[in-house]
């Protein structure tokens, strides 16, 4: 008995500890305050009024957006067959392959983003907008890798080998019998590497430059100049928008599991 | 030639340790062979390599006279059923069976033509437009058997295709096979590690222990004449006891066991190369025992561990000195209020194997 009530308290200590923060923030982009302060003053819905007409978070917005969406789908194109090579087959240093396709998962962003600009953009001098999506891409494969790989593995190889000895080749088997089997795996590497991109801010930070910043940059700018609850509105539209979208997948293709 | 043959195969899952050592197998047309063995045995990979999932090291594989050995899997026209019956689970029981038919270009009238014939075979008109996921497992099965047979394959190959049925289905099943086999005349070969489907199905068994054939025979041989103590225990020779050969009478090998005398009259490979004096063991089945009070032809003493009603017949667990000895009797159990009875074996029921 004595247990269980421990384990209550530290439930709850845990739940105010994730949850805390993201109540402050909502509760105080509601404040009538110029100043964001907790507990919040008055109610109004100005902030939110305010988000919406700030063109620079509109932009960024659509940048974000189309960075992460061009990234994620590279991500993916090129994390499937690397999923099924690992899942699949055996072959020499496998295990180190594996290990450099997750490193950009397991290294501090800031390395990462720091290193892509000193050693890969000043050296290649490409665009900015290229260099941002090709950063995002490197660090969201490794996301794609694992989670299609995870799909890949609940399926039964049975199968495709099923369809090869009805007359497919091993590619036509892929797209036939494969594909559509690790659909809800896809999904869920897709949200999972689209919101990774969406909120990376470490890699975002180094990879950014004169005209291209995505959103969550533009809001770290923002804050640095303003301490108005401009930037709790907009963190609680973005956190309901992610809550909304997890759950809605999760409920039609049980995506949890693979992630 | 025969129809399959497969010679000087070295086949296995990792390069330079083949699971197959210069393996050698051939099969008739029309014939139902089944490869028996234990887990392990080179059973699945025997059927992998014929399946062409697993490419030969070494040697050759020919089916119907055409050189199989470097063709890819699918361009054999070799039927699977797989244990997990492998169907495509977002695809239609009729999407399932006509995938074959259509990777073959087959016409679209021919195609429903044809697989309203062989859902009908195995009994499944009315399902066509279920999922996989929607039948049972004896369901399943048929549908597999169904896509697989309907491409009209050379082979048929199924891997442990009824364990994962339960006991009653797996029966349905396997003369559901059997009446398959024999209305379509296709050439099969089955893998399986239960030897009452071996011997029910197949016109020859072959057994397999370690990547080696012990013994190819018919049912009957198999069951009857034991050639190695493998295949005597894999068959159901469970009980074993080691003795010395004693001497050769009339009446077959006299062999001493703890001092008491017993006859063997039948005589596998090994009954002529032992002589007086060589240690050796002796293999019996639980159903060959017969249990007395009195002193009676070839039986030995031994004592009863406990018995166990099981309705029309009765399991025994007994020793013989050391030795564990398991009988099964028909009826009920023995009543006589004694600890300590005899064992007896009639001398054509007994193997007698050289010890090395």
């Amino acid at each position: 008995m004595k247990k269980s009530k421990l384990l209550i308290l530290i439930t709850v200590v845990m739940f105010v500890f994730l949850l805390g923060p993201f109540l402050v923030i909502i509760i105080s982009s509601f404040s009538n305050n110029a100043v964001m302060r907790f507990p919040p003053e008055g109610f109004s819905l100005k902030w939110y009024d305010k988000v919406l007409n700030i063109e620079m978070f509109r932009s960024t917005f659509w940048m974000s957006l189309k960075t992460g969406l061009a990234a994620t789908l590279t991500a993916l194109v090129l994390g499937v067959p690397v999923a099924y090579a690992n899942v699949r087959y055996r072959y020499r240093g496998k295990n180190i392959l594996e290990l450099v396709f997750s490193s950009p998962a397991i290294v501090p962003g800031l390395v990462i983003g720091f290193s892509l600009l000193r050693f890969f953009i000043y050296v290649t001098k490409i665009p900015v907008l290229t260099g941002l999506y090709l950063g995002h891409t490197a660090i969201l494969f490794p996301y794609t890798v694992r989670v299609v790989s995870a799909s890949l593995r609940n399926f039964d190889k049975g199968i495709e080998e099923a369809a090869v000895s009805l007359g497919s080749s091993p590619v036509h088997a892929f797209f036939a019998v494969v594909l559509p089997n690790i659909q809800s795996g896809l999904v869920a590497a897709f949200i999972l590497a689209f919101i990774t991109s969406f909120n990376n801010v470490p890699v975002s930070l180094f990879l950014t430059g004169p005209g291209v910043a995505t959103l969550p940059i533009q809001m770290l700018v923002y804050m640095e100049y303003y301490f108005d609850p401009t930037i709790s509105a907009l963190s609680s539209i973005l956190i309901v928008f992610t809550v909304i979208i997890i759950q809605s997948t999760e409920k039609l293709l049980g995506i949890s599991k693979y992630m | 030639m025969s129809f399959i043959e497969l010679s000087n195969i070295n086949a296995g899952y990792t390069k330079g340790n083949p699971v197959l050592k210069d393996f050698h197998l051939s099969v008739e047309k029309g014939e139902l062979v089944s490869l028996l063995g234990p887990s392990g045995c080179g059973k699945t990979t025997t059927l992998r390599t014929i399946a062409g999932f697993i490419m030969a090291e070494k040697g050759k594989v020919v089916v119907g006279g055409k050189d199989y050995t470097y063709l890819p899997p699918n361009k054999r026209n070799i039927g699977l059923v797989f244990q997990n019956y492998a169907l495509f689970p977002h695809l239609s029981v009729y999407e399932n069976v006509a995938y074959g038919l259509k990777r073959r270009k087959v016409a679209k009238e021919l195609i429903q033509e044809k697989i309203a014939d062989v859902l009908k075979l195995v009994s499944l008109t009315g399902f066509e437009e279920r999922l996989p996921a929607q039948l049972s497992g004896g369901q399943r099965q048929r549908v597999a058997l169904a896509r697989s047979i309907v491409i009209e394959p050379d082979l048929l190959l199924l891997d442990e295709p009824l364990s994962n049925l339960d006991a009653k289905l797996r029966d349905e099943m396997r003369a559901e096979l059997s009446r398959l086999q024999h209305q379509l005349g296709i050439t099969m070969i089955y893998v399986t590690h239960d030897q009452i489907e071996a011997l029910s199905l197949s016109s020859r068994i072959i057994v397999m222990n370690e990547g080696n054939i012990e013994q190819i025979g018919t049912p009957e041989d198999i069951y009857e004449q034991p050639e190695t103590p493998f295949v005597a225990r894999f068959i159901g020779f469970d009980n074993h006891l080691f003795g010395k050969v004693v001497g050769k009478s009339e009446e077959g090998l006299l062999v001493d066991v703890n001092g008491t005398t017993l006859v063997s009259n039948r005589s596998p490979g090994s009954f002529n190369l032992v002589k007086n004096g060589d240690p050796v063991e002796l293999y019996f089945r639980p159903e060959d025992i017969e249990l007395m009070v009195g002193k009676d032809n070839n039986s030995i003493e031994a004592e009863i561990d406990y018995a166990n009603y099981q309705g029309n017949t009765t399991q025994y667990a007994l020793h013989v000195g050391d030795n564990k000895i398991r009988a099964v009797l028909p009826g009920k159990p023995f009543t006589a209020d004694v600890k300590s009875i005899r064992i007896s074996i009639s001398p054509d029921k007994l193997i007698v194997e050289k010890k090395d």
